[in-house]
């Protein structure tokens, strides 16, 4: 179990006992590179059984079962939505739209797909179609160069004709000398909202469900209809221009 | 055996997600471990995605405001009786 360290152990104090489709049971993204979805017994534990348990219960007009799954998912929906529209309180307002069209949906509501893929998926098409009324748009202008090395344009390399062709020319400085409280400051935390939110949409998603939400890839496939393959390139992709805006950020931090 | 030269920086860059992700080939898995062995510029690089991963799960927890919880449980009682 010391292998799953990525449940996320500060956020789960604050709920009760553990069921399965309480939103809390997730394996975090850091622990994916060593633990196979496989194996992983949360994920494995996870379930339609639990799923009906749960729709059941709301279709029964259970308040507890309600207000829990509704506190449980608040803070993925409101950050999910966040990255969408313009404002806190227009995200507030489309995941309190999501739940009523939950509400009213219960009883089409089959099972295909998870309940929390089917809630998060009501989310997504709300907050998309709210953003686009806002008319946000969300240029990355400058860091869209070259999609293969998201975040690390060509001119960081050397060229074709260079002996070391294609090995850095201006490499990454470590982050090892950032402070801690700078690194995992409030500054930090607001800069990668700011830089989810400018990501192109699909990026934008996957980036926010797997890495700010810690879905496993199987999940975020479901919920976004993708492949496997296609969620890791636009994971790719969005990580890589994460990292660029916290590269620059850093660096003044460095060198002043 | 892949040198150095025949395995770009550019190239690790590109294998970074892919290789958290458990997506590469055993070979491919191989040539890159080999690269980040020799390269501290590209283990850097490969360093700095797993922090900003980590930094990304950091964003904050929210609440649910009392009112929207009340619309909302509101909204349940009604099911099905109007």
């Amino acid at each position: 179990m010391a292998r799953l360290a990525g449940l996320r152990a500060g956020r789960r104090q604050k709920r009760p006992s553990c069921r399965g489709w309480r939103p809390q049971r997730r394996c975090k993204l850091t622990a994916w590179d060593q633990v196979s979805p496989l194996t992983c017994p949360v994920l494995g534990q996870d379930g339609a059984v639990d799923d009906r348990e749960l729709v059941d219960a709301l279709r029964a007009k259970d308040e507890a079962a309600f207000r829990e799954v509704v506190i449980g998912y608040h803070s993925a929906m409101i950050r999910v939505a966040s990255f969408y529209v313009s404002s806190k309180a227009v995200a507030e307002e489309v995941v309190q739209e999501t739940w009523l069209a939950v509400v009213k949906g219960l009883d089409r509501f089959e099972g295909r797909s998870s309940f929390k893929t089917w809630v998060f998926t009501i989310l997504s098409n709300q907050a998309r179609s709210r953003g686009a009324r806002e008319h946000r748009t969300v240029p990355f202008s400058s860091l869209e160069a070259d999609e293969r090395t998201p975040g690390v344009p060509g001119e960081r390399f050397q060229p074709p004709s260079d002996r070391w062709a294609g090995h850095w020319s201006d490499p990454p400085s470590p982050w090892t000398d950032v402070p801690a409280a700078r690194l995992e400051g409030n500054e930090t935390r607001s800069l990668i909202f700011d830089a989810i939110r400018s990501l192109p949409p699909q990026q934008r998603e996957v980036i926010a469900l797997r890495d700010v939400e810690g879905w496993s890839p199987e999940e975020v496939c479901a919920a976004l209809e993708i492949s496997d393959g296609n969620q890791r390139i636009l994971l790719h992709r969005a990580r890589g221009k994460v990292r660029s805006v916290l590269e620059q950020n850093f660096a003044r931090a460095v060198t002043p | 055996m892949t040198s150095y030269e025949d395995f770009p920086c550019e190239q690790a860059v590109t294998m970074v997600t892919d290789y958290f992700e458990g997506a590469l080939s055993v070979e491919e898995r191989a040539v890159l471990e080999r690269h980040l062995s020799w390269c501290d510029w590209c283990a850097t690089y490969v360093e700095q995605m797993r922090e900003t991963v980590r930094l990304s799960g950091t964003l904050r927890e929210e609440e649910v405001p009392a009112p929207v919880m009340d619309v909302l449980l509101e909204a349940l009682h009604q099911m099905r009786e109007s």
